[in-house]
């Protein structure tokens, strides 16, 4: 019995609570993804370099907010930077709109276009980011970094195996309830949040009941940049903020939002967390887990590892491919396809 | 005529330009610019292929480009004796388990019915598959890993002469994009663009990390050479008479020498790659593929079989990429993973052809040469322009250093600055796709 506990606090570990904040993650990023498809319909490339930008503006508060002596106690600083994040990096994708995509709005250009021009953005961002903050590791977390540590879990039930908790993943899953229930509340209740569902439903029926889609579009951006600082601060919290990183996290988030259903937001935190489990499954490595469940003279050949974690873009990248090949809409039925 | 006047005389200021760089700085500069410039409008004419005939967006220039890599290395290497005879049949077996497990699938997913007894019965053969590949694969890829890990610890390559890796590398780069133009064309563009997105990502995670066929990380140099050395070139006699006639020292001549037979190899295949594109689009093939991307439902009502045309030409557009991609390797004569960068070898080569003119060949050859051109040039110019900027401040100012630091981060700001205004007040690009006569 005490092995089967030990075997499943080895998988907490190393699996569950790493997944379960890394899912948060990516069902973050996949959310601004799906919305700015849903209504502007078009994949946004530069949403990575979006995070990373939001990120930025949050460390470049926080060392200065460090410097002053203001901190949260235990929490990380980068939460009182967060607002000063999301106001930027709104601002920011505000203007990118108003001078890139709104042209093709008014000429209702085909979405490969909008896909180009978001490859254009992606550039610009990507060089303000680096030309900013360099393109090394930077490291801005602060304050208490357990919420459990793995000797007090050992004392306290008395087990092998510990479970570690760092604060930044309790955090991330927390603001992740709380920050999708307030976008669901708001897309469902709002008047704005319900104009937001009409023109993603029904553009042309939208217009014609007086919905401005000038709002609806800025509304539109706000929410992704929010969402986009958000996960990206998170993310930067629990691993470390680097852009190419960034660049990078766009495929899995992609995958996420499309075997999610492209354009439809509850698909998208479905998605985050398959990809993130499936990404963490097949990665680790089940030597010892499996060391617990077998008998003592048993000793395992290899790590028994399914996929060598460099591959963890494989691990999204297939699952892409099958949602694909099997169903184009995605788990939760979306407008793509 | 006009038109044509005009497109002539980009060509001569590009030119122009060139001779520019071989008179202020150096003729071996101008000279590796220029066949970097070649083999950056091959790439071009390729992704030209893909979204000025038929407007497919590919983001995985640099996967393909880097499989073409991949063969220039596997071609030319000779081959690692000591590491095939530890784990040379290993590997084999496992390509073959391997094949033998897809098949398998691909047997139990047509001979059973739609249903959770099918998706049961792939799951059980793609693990059993799986595996037993592994069990057959992992120790042949330790021992050969282990044979002599500083120099080689890699099964080598074939050691056939490096040219004949070009149109290998074009085959590599074709058959990754039958496979993923085979799932994702026919859907929203949107997933092509991801799909390649992530194919271009694997490919290179797979350079880096699959040492017993790469060394990945380690890198692969000393590539044989289509052409001769510099050194053996400054030994020979029929050179330094050369040299004498021309009055040049033999050590500097010579590594322009260099460079000239690789620009006139480079220059061979451009011209090839450059006339089959002009044939195929002026011919009634071209026009389908015109029509297919101007009006999908109409050229499906004439009897079009959009998908099938799509994947062919997104297939030669990838071959095209693949070729300049080995060629590339050739160039640099060694096999490094780590630089595939996808802002250098995926989005750099869009801009140069969005700016080039989409839909036109020549557009995406003069978009190849004047971008590379200024990516190369930038950098000097960014350094100058910052030290201008920052000449009256403090100089030991951090704001200073900062910024004379960041220079060369200008650079993709512009490439996306320029990518945009294009992209706005001049979507048709440099030479437009009309302007040639059809």
């Amino acid at each position: 019995m005490e092995n089967w506990l030990n075997a499943f606090a080895l998988l907490s570990n190393f699996v569950i609570v790493p997944a379960i904040a890394y899912g948060s993650q990516l069902a973050l990023g996949a959310l601004g993804v799906t919305l700015v498809f849903g209504i502007l319909r078009f994949s946004n490339f530069a949403h990575g370099d979006t995070m990373s930008l939001g990120t930025m503006v949050v460390i470049l508060f926080t060392w200065w907010f460090q410097s002053m002596g203001i901190n949260l106690g235990p929490l990380p600083t980068a939460l009182l930077a967060l607002p000063f994040g999301i106001f930027f990096c709104a601002v920011f994708v505000l203007l990118s709109d108003r001078f890139v995509y709104r042209f093709y709005r008014a000429k209702r250009a085909d979405p490969v276009i909008y896909l180009i021009a978001s490859v254009g953005i992606m550039f610009i961002t990507n060089g303000i980011v680096r030309f900013i903050i360099g393109p090394d590791d930077q490291n801005f977390a602060d304050g208490e970094r357990f919420i459990i540590r793995a000797r007090e879990f050992k004392e306290m039930t008395g087990l092998d195996q510990g479970v570690t908790i760092k604060l930044s993943q309790g955090l991330t899953f927390v603001t992740m309830i709380v920050v999708v229930a307030a976008l669901f509340w708001f897309l469902n209740r709002t008047r704005s949040g319900k104009s937001m569902r009409a023109y993603s439903d029904n553009e042309d029926l939208a217009l014609l009941s007086g919905i401005n889609p000038d709002k609806v579009v800025a509304i539109t951006w706000i929410i992704a940049a929010a969402l986009a600082t958000i996960a990206g601060t998170l993310y930067g919290l629990d691993k470390s903020f680097k852009p190419f990183t960034y660049f990078q996290l766009l495929l899995p988030i992609f995958a996420a939002a499309i075997v999610g259903g492209l354009g439809n937001p509850l698909g998208a935190i479905a998605g985050g967390f398959v990809i993130a489990f499936s990404e963490i499954t097949i990665t680790y490595a089940y030597k010892r887990f499996v060391e617990y469940l077998m008998p003592e003279s048993w000793e395992a050949g290899g790590l028994i590892q399914l996929l060598s974690t460099d591959y963890k873009f494989a691990v999204s990248f297939i699952i892409l491919l099958l949602v694909l090949l099997v169903r184009p809409h995605g788990i939760f039925k979306g407008t793509g396809v | 005529m006009s038109g044509a006047l005009r497109n002539i005389s980009y060509f001569v200021v590009m030119t122009a330009l060139i001779v520019v760089v071989g008179q202020l700085q150096s003729w071996n500069l101008a000279l590796s610019i220029l066949n970097l410039c070649i083999i950056s409008a091959i790439m071009a004419l390729g992704v030209n292929i893909q979204w000025g005939y038929a407007g497919l967006f590919n983001v995985g220039v640099m996967g393909f480009a880097a499989l073409g890599g991949l063969a220039a290395m596997l071609i030319s290497v000779p081959p690692v004796q000591e590491a095939w005879a530890v784990g040379g049949t290993g590997v084999l077996l496992g390509f073959v388990t391997a094949i033998v497990t897809i098949a398998a699938a691909v047997f139990t997913f047509r001979s059973l019915a739609r249903g959770t007894l099918r998706t049961l019965a792939i799951i059980v053969v793609c693990t059993l598959g799986y595996a037993i590949t592994r069990s057959v694969f992992d120790p042949a890829t330790d021992a050969i890993e282990s044979v002599n890990p500083a120099s080689t610890g890699y099964l080598g390559g074939f050691g056939l002469p490096i040219l004949l890796s070009w149109p290998v590398g074009g085959i590599f780069a074709g058959c990754a994009a039958w496979v993923v133009g085979k799932i994702t064309l026919g859907l929203r563009t949107d997933y092509l663009a991801i799909a390649t997105l992530g194919i271009s990502e694997i490919i290179v995670a797979m350079l880096k990390n699959e040492d017993w066929m790469t060394r990945g990380v380690k890198n692969v140099v000393g590539l044989p050479r289509p052409v001769p050395f510099e050194i053996n070139l400054q030994q020979s006699q029929w050179f330094l008479d050369l040299c004498a006639k021309l009055g040049t020292a033999p050590v500097t001549f010579s590594s322009i020498f260099v460079k000239l037979c690789y620009a006139g190899l480079f220059t061979v295949v451009l011209l090839v790659v450059l006339y089959l594109s002009e044939k195929a689009l002026r011919s009634p093939w071209g026009r389908m593929m015109r029509a297919i991307r101007d009006n999908e439902v109409s050229s499906n009502a004439m009897g079009k079989n959009i998908k099938a045309r799509h994947l062919q030409v997104f297939i030669l557009g990838s071959v095209v990429v693949g070729i300049a991609g080995a060629m590339l390797t050739t160039l640099d004569g060694q096999l490094t993973p780590a630089s595939y960068q996808p802002l250098r070898f995926t989005f750099l080569i869009w801009v140069m052809v969005i700016v080039g003119g989409s839909g036109n060949n020549w557009g995406a050859v003069l978009g190849g040469f004047v971008i590379w051109y200024f990516w190369i040039q930038a950098e000097p110019l960014g350094i100058w322009l910052m030290n201008l900027i920052t000449a009256n401040m403090d100089a030991g100012s951090a704001l200073r250093a900062h910024l004379l630091d960041s220079a060369q981060h200008m650079r993709l700001m512009t490439m996306g600055l320029i990518l945009l205004l294009t992209l706005r007040f001049s979507p048709r690009g440099l030479i437009p796709e009309g302007s040639a006569k059809r």
